[in-house]
């Protein structure tokens, strides 16, 4: 069979979108419905399943199956979905507040069972659809209607979390490194288990320019290192190029010139190296890391859970309705 | 020896000894043996909710209590005609169940002075006239068992651990129960550890040898095969039967059954009766929470299986929010609520029926579901097939509502043909032509089932409100209100597979309404004041929602209507809103089944009120 030829187009539902102009959601939905289109797989395989939030609107404006669900409890619908039906391909939607708050309990579940669906966090720091209360991800100190003198939270880290959850697939990307994007969501798909990308969003009405100081056109290139498997973690503009070494046991930046030799190679099947990358936040000289930070390959919850349906069909033939129901000790009458 | 053989029509025996003692264990055994003695039988397990209460206490007390007959029996029995109390504790927490002049097998090792301190007695029981007026047989039965296990070199602890099937063996002898089913079972279990084999059944024999031996038994007992309809059967209990109800829905349809769920006593007996069905076509998935094991049920139902989650009332109030989106987004689910004591914790281990109100009207917003409720453990096999039937051909919630008492309770099933059980018809659609997720049959209003993957059909979802017909996001006004009143119509509708409501008795005088696990107490109760020459008439109701077309007509031919429930209450409110008839309660809220006894007072009072 001929892999199904698809533009973006026929991923666009004909339901008007509904985010605030200027928002983050846009460029993300136009990036999705691109790289959908161009997996070669027929349109109805695809499911896009989402909690509750602005971000979880996303199903009504995909033109595939589409399922919008319960604040924070996506992943468990998703998982019921995938270990009964592992041949879709399922797309999860979810914010900060979404994933991390009301849902953390399932999220974290999700990635240690390591199902395999491809997860998007849409991160805007900040509670949109309920007009501007601070998220599990607001900066400690951030000034909301609910937090008038400062959260006192410490944010999580969706990144570190997901690591120390045991997630397979660990990257991240940003709503306007729309080429960046797509490059993550392609590779999000190829990998087989719960493929996390948390996504920076700007959240033009609430918070703002949360993450221009790395993201602005002028600063972009200081500030972002874009990971490469097997590539020097360097970064910056061609005349003051920088890069990560080792200092003992800690990250440290140099300046780096011809010789790149001591620059740390990335490698994203090293789990303390993601882990270090995670906790770059822009602060000082160090960069904000985009791109995959860690993969590995393990056994998916829902191939194992069909394997043990196949393996006790074999074991004990397919079910009887007559031999189950007069199982145990009977007698006569 | 025993001298003399009575015939008993019907017999009720406790054991009860520390959670420790394997009393469960032992009583699971003679209910094993007697289902395959032919005999009709009931049982109830009475147990704490700690694993392992501080040894010896009277809240580590476990109990297991079976009445067996020669003829149709519907209770485990009001009262005990023999008690084994393996210590102290165990004696005094269940003497008042024991009839006058009934017998009483105490392990006189259990009531040392520590045991007497740990069951907060100040005396010893066994040396004042506690038990004057019954007859008791002092047996020191960890001691036998150790003599009887002597031979094989175990630990103290090992011995003791088989003292409960000495007890089982004496029981055996008097009630002229043969050994070898319990050998049999016991020789399969232990095949891979002959010594422990080996003890349990030396303990077994001495046990039986003892009660021939020791001539305290001035009789024994038999108890004739009771007069069943012509079949095969076998023992089982609710969870067992709704497991098995389940999975054979499964075959039936030939979907994947997709069983959520999170351990909660008394529920959690259904994940491992579904666990091993694998082959059948059952999936079980043992969620992060009660939230997670719906939601998960939900998401398979969306793709085309039958989801199915099970729990407990707390587990209920949990998986509210996700109920109401199965009812919104109009998918099959089945939600089981194995009702123990509430609110909160409350009486985990312990029977209540306080769930009604919860399963009819606990979501937000309008949110109607179907309920209904099993009258017995064998029931629970046709309830379970009912659900399936009922959520998938009507696209809605279901709820299922057992209870403690028939989910660890158990009974003679007798197993149908296969033939017999009904056809589920899932409104599955693949065609795209014309194809609206929201278009209704006429008759039935369901919502057609179009499951990802199908080609041409794609749509979305949500829990935000349908615009009827398309699907799509809508605030209108009245559309909304046509959408409740749809859902609601939906629920009403499935009145089509309701059968006439049997009356029990008669037709005139007064009617005793129940519902759900109390059935067999109430039809003890209702015989009990016929007998006596009452006007009463029976009917247990099995659909709570919707209710029988015929309910109301039946509740007007009669003075007075009775509720007898284990709760403040429910029913009768709902049939006082439904039918604006004078319905009074009967309630009884202690974590414990009505007794025959407790009815039939209230039938009494009743009539002559």
């Amino acid at each position: 069979m001929t892999a199904p030829v698809y533009k973006k187009k026929d991923f666009m539902s004909d339901q008007l979108v509904r985010w605030c102009p200027g928002c983050g959601d846009y460029s993300i939905l136009s990036q999705v419905q691109t790289v959908l289109a161009g997996l070669g797989r027929p349109k109805e395989e695809f499911v896009v399943i989402s909690g509750i939030g602005c971000s979880s609107r996303f199903p009504y404006y995909m033109n595939t199956y589409g399922f919008h669900t319960l604040h924070g409890r996506a992943p468990a619908f998703a998982t019921g979905l995938k270990v009964t039906r592992p041949e879709l391909s399922i797309w999860m939607v979810t914010g900060d507040g979404d994933a991390l708050s009301i849902g953390g309990n399932h999220i974290i579940h999700l990635w240690r069972r390591n199902v395999d669906i491809n997860v998007m966090l849409f991160n805007n720091r900040i509670y949109g659809l309920t007009k501007g209360q601070y998220s599990p991800t607001s900066e400690k100190g951030k000034k909301t209607k609910s937090s008038p003198m400062g959260s006192l939270e410490k944010p999580f880290n969706p990144l570190t979390l997901a690591l120390g959850a045991g997630a397979s697939y660990v990257a991240r990307s940003v709503d306007v490194f729309t080429t960046h994007l797509r490059d993550q969501l392609q590779m999000a798909d190829t990998h087989r288990g719960t493929s996390f990308l948390e996504i920076y969003q700007n959240c033009n009405i609430f918070n703002d320019g949360a993450f221009t100081s790395f993201t602005d056109r002028a600063v972009r290139d200081e500030k972002v290192l874009y990971l490469e498997p097997g590539k020097p973690l360097i970064w910056g503009p061609a005349e003051q190029r920088k890069g990560l070494v080792l200092k003992g046991l800690r990250l440290a930046v140099v300046d780096v010139g011809e010789d790149e030799s001591e620059i740390i190679v990335h490698d994203p099947s090293n789990k303390a190296l993601a882990t270090w990358l995670a906790e770059l936040d822009g602060s000082g000289e160090f960069p904000v890391p985009v791109g995959l930070f860690y993969k590995e390959d393990r056994p998916t919850y829902d191939g194992g859970f069909v394997e043990q349906i196949a393996e006790a069909k074999e074991k004990f033939g397919q079910g009887d309705l007559n031999r189950l129901i007069n199982a145990g000790d009977t007698w006569e009458v | 020896m025993s001298d003399s053989t009575q015939t008993a029509t019907n017999v009720v025996i406790r054991f009860a000894g520390d959670s420790g003692d394997g009393m469960q264990l032992v009583g699971g055994q003679f209910t094993r043996t007697t289902a395959l003695l032919g005999n009709d039988l009931a049982t109830l397990p009475d147990f704490p909710a700690e694993i392992r209460a501080p040894a010896g206490t009277r809240e580590g007390v476990s109990g297991f209590q079976i009445h067996f007959a020669d003829h149709d029996i519907f209770t485990p029995g009001d009262e005990t005609d023999a008690l084994v109390a393996m210590n102290a504790a165990a004696l005094v927490t269940n003497l008042a169940r024991l009839r006058p002049g009934g017998l009483v097998i105490v392990n006189s090792d259990g009531f040392g002075s520590g045991d007497l301190s740990k069951a907060r007695l100040d005396h010893n029981p066994l040396e004042d006239d506690t038990l004057a007026g019954y007859r008791a047989v002092h047996a020191p039965i960890t001691t036998l068992t150790r003599n009887a296990v002597e031979h094989l070199g175990l630990s103290t602890k090992e011995a003791d651990r088989c003292k409960n099937f000495f007890a089982l063996g004496m029981v055996y002898w008097i009630y002229g129960r043969p050994l070898k089913p319990t050998e049999d079972w016991l020789t399969a279990k232990f095949s891979k550890k002959p010594e422990i084999l080996d003890a349990n059944l030396s303990a077994l024999r001495a046990g039986r040898n003892y009660s021939q031996t020791i001539e305290l038994f001035q009789a024994t007992y038999e108890v004739p095969k009771a007069d069943f309809r012509k079949g095969r059967y076998r023992n089982i209990t609710g969870n067992s039967a709704l497991a098995i109800g389940l999975a054979a829905a499964a075959q039936k349809t030939g979907q994947t059954l997709f069983y959520g769920s999170y351990p909660i006593t008394p529920a959690s007996d259904i994940l491992h009766a579904l666990a091993p069905f694998k082959q059948y076509g059952v999936a079980t998935f043992q969620a992060e929470d009660e939230i997670a094991a719906v939601c998960a049920a939900i998401g398979a139902s969306y793709g085309g299986s039958i989801g199915v989650t099970g729990t407990s009332g707390p587990g209920v109030a949990l998986k509210g929010e996700a109920i109401g989106l199965a009812v919104m987004a109009e998918l099959p689910l089945v939600v089981i609520c194995v009702q123990r004591g509430g609110p909160s914790t409350g009486l985990p281990t312990k029977t209540e029926q306080a769930d009604l109100l919860q399963a009819l009207y606990g979501r937000n917003g309008e949110a109607p579901c179907a309920v209904i409720a099993p009258r017995s453990p064998s029931d629970c096999f046709a309830t379970a097939i009912e659900a399936v039937k009922f959520a998938v051909e009507g696209m809605l919630p279901v709820f299922i509502m057992s209870d403690g008492y028939i989910g660890n309770g158990a009974e003679p099933w007798p197993v149908p043909d296969v033939a017999s059980l009904p056809d589920i018809t899932p409104g599955f659609r693949t065609d795209p032509e014309g194809f609206l997720p929201y278009e209704r049959d006429p008759e039935t209003l369901s919502r057609p089932w179009a499951v990802p993957g199908t080609p041409g059909m794609e749509h979305r979802i949500g829990g935000l409100e349908k615009q009827d017909g398309t699907g799509n996001v809508s605030y209108d006004p009245l559309n909304h209100e046509h959408m409740c009143r749809v859902r609601a119509e939906k629920v009403q509708r499935l009145q089509r597979f309701i059968p006439p409501i049997e009356v029990h008795g008669d037709a005139e005088g007064t009617l005793v309404v129940g519902w759900g696990g109390t059935w067999g107490a109430i039809r003890s109760g209702v015989d009990v004041c016929r007998r006596e020459g009452l006007k009463v008439g029976q009917i247990h109701l099995r659909h709570l929602n919707p209710l029988p077309a015929d309910l109301g007509d039946i509740l007007a031919r009669y003075d007075r209507v009775l509720v007898p429930e284990l709760n403040l209450g429910q029913l009768s409110k709902v049939l006082r809103d439904a039918y604006l008839v004078d319905a009074h309660s009967f309630c009884k809220i202690q974590g414990q089944p009505f007794l025959t006894r407790e009815i039939a007072d209230a039938i009494r009072q009743e009539a002559t009120r």
